[in-house]
């Protein structure tokens, strides 16, 4: 049913330090991994060894250069897959009611044995979490892993999602952000969590840790060094001179 | 967004077959036997081929059926029982006027309003995409349900009313392009608010997360439509409403004249209706560093 929940008993999500995030892609391909050999339709591929390689992917990592107003700009490292929200879009336009959130945990999921392949849901979520498989016609996005996180044959370490399972940096956290006592919630509120797209009123679950301000020195010790001659020497400051002579 | 073929047809068509529909129930023109025939099936060949142009893009139309039970939620479901709806009741109504000669009223008028609904529910699609902000906003509504009026007119040859439409939908749609401009600022979406790093400084894309394009961009990130899109404005304002009037009015109503008249206010539609698409911005197109 596409009427979305009043409220979910829990709110499961994930929490995403950009801080931390290396940029390595391993949850990309952990996620690919998981959820083409799992739950529902594989994710497809497209001329993968071609001129223009294409697939279905739940989880992508964009790279982003954030100038500030002083100093240098930095690089940073962004992981995007749904954000599981509390007033989905996407859930309530579709009109075969394949896609819905989940009462216990607020996962949002499709019933690919419902799903027409209109696009719709794809359309309404401002945060590109949702795409068509070119081969199946059905629409994928992230489950949360919900194959594995309550599935009792894995060993109880691999009880959470394919990619931060497997993140080597620990820039991805699990949990349940309903509940302010979790390690999850407790991190967005240390650290300043955050919406993305706030305005357009989705109320996203999964959270964004922003990046720890830049250290405005590079070394306690570095002012008590000898600067670097500024001035050439020797032959070159002879040339110098010269030349600026002419 | 991409300016799919099969949903520019299914909605241009399906609009002129229910804007058809909407003269058609009110009894104008006030037609019976085999005259009735060829118009009902002109608007029907319309709005049906139109609905079953919009299958082709969908990746399980088998499954399609299953699109007539989230009438609660979902415009695009709402939209499709409208549809059926409609087109129900205006095949009795219809059926009367062919075979009996019978002309009832009550029914043409709910088959009249039943049309005007379904055109509201196409338009509703579109203007509930909050991702999309040039249609999220009341002129797409009013620009759908002007094109299946003037259209509408044109084809039941309503001709005194088709001029002042014609006049109208031009206006309208020249205010759709001004305002519709504006929409994206206006609801504030930008590459530092999708990344939520605005405090930091200014956002640029570094490097994608793939190396060639995926669905999203494909189907939200339609850069390339919007190339020649002044031109085209110009040539679809021409097309839809400009042309013919001046076609109407100057040469004058004859059969050839309204036929031509009408070959030119589709075509314009069509024209605007590819641009609908083609230059319609979604957010997700901050995250690749375009719009």
């Amino acid at each position: 049913m596409t009427q979305l929940p009043a409220q979910t008993e829990k709110k499961l999500g994930l929490v995403i330090d950009l801080d931390t995030c290396v940029g390595c892609h391993a949850c990309v391909v952990s996620c690919k991994g998981w959820n083409t050999e799992n739950y529902g339709a594989p994710l497809s591929d497209h001329s993968a060894y071609g001129k223009a390689p294409s697939g279905t992917f739940l989880n992508r990592v964009h790279s982003y250069e954030v100038q500030p107003e002083t100093g240098h700009a930095q690089t940073i490292h962004f992981p995007k897959s749904c954000l599981h929200c509390e007033d989905a879009p996407c859930v309530t336009v579709c009109p075969t009611g394949a896609s819905y959130k989940r009462v216990e945990d607020g996962i949002v999921l499709v019933n690919e044995s419902d799903c027409i392949g209109c696009g719709l849901c794809a359309w309404a979520c401002p945060y590109g979490a949702r795409e068509l498989d070119a081969s199946e016609g059905v629409m994928k996005k992230c489950t949360l892993c919900v194959d594995r996180i309550y599935n009792e044959n894995l060993p109880a370490e691999d009880r959470k999602p394919a990619c931060v399972r497997t993140c080597p940096a620990g820039a991805r956290h699990f949990g349940d952000l309903g509940d302010e006592n979790s390690d999850v919630s407790k991190l967005v509120a240390e650290r300043g969590g955050f919406d993305l797209m706030p305005e357009q009123g989705t109320k996203p679950v999964n959270k964004y840790l922003p990046p720890r301000p830049k250290d405005e020195q590079i070394d306690i010790l570095a002012p008590l060094l000898e600067p670097v001659a500024a001035e050439p020497q020797g032959f070159l400051g002879w040339l110098d001179k010269t030349l600026e002579k002419l | 967004m991409h300016p799919a073929p099969s949903i520019i047809f299914f909605t241009v068509f399906s609009g002129l077959g229910f804007g058809m529909l909407m003269f058609l129930g009110l009894g104008k023109p006030d037609v019976s036997g085999f005259t009735a025939f060829v118009f009902f099936a002109i608007a029907y060949i319309l709005a049906v081929g139109g609905l079953i142009s919009s299958t082709f893009h969908l990746g399980n139309p088998q499954r399609a059926l299953k699109a007539f039970t989230q009438w609660r939620t979902s415009w695009l479901s709402r939209e499709g029982c409208l549809a059926v709806l409609t087109l129900t009741v205006m095949a009795i109504y219809g059926a009367g006027l062919v075979f009996w000669n019978v002309r009832i009223g009550l029914l043409g008028l709910l088959g009249s309003l039943l049309s005007l609904l379904t055109v509201i529910g196409t338009s509703m699609i579109y203007t509930q995409i909050k991702t999309v902000p040039r249609w999220h906003h009341w002129t797409t509504p009013l620009i759908f349900v002007g094109y299946a009026l003037t259209g509408g007119a044109m084809l039941t040859n309503q001709l005194h009313l088709a001029i002042p439409l014609l006049m109208a939908i031009g206006i309208l749609q020249l205010a759709a392009w001004v305002i519709g401009d504006k929409r994206f600022a206006e609801e504030g979406s930008t590459i530092e608010t999708a990344t939520g790093l605005g405090h930091i400084g200014k956002v640029r894309m570094f490097e994608a997360p793939h190396s060639s394009k995926n669905y999203l961009m494909k189907e939200m990130v339609h850069v390339i439509g919007r190339k020649h899109a002044s031109k085209l404005r110009i040539m679809g304002s021409l097309l839809l409403s400009l042309l013919p009037l001046l076609l109407l009015l100057v040469v004058g109503a004859s059969h050839m004249t309204v036929l031509l008249a009408m070959v030119m206010h589709i075509a314009g539609a069509l024209t605007t209706r590819w641009l609908f698409f083609a230059e319609a911005e979604h957010t997700v197109g901050l995250y690749y560093g375009q719009r």
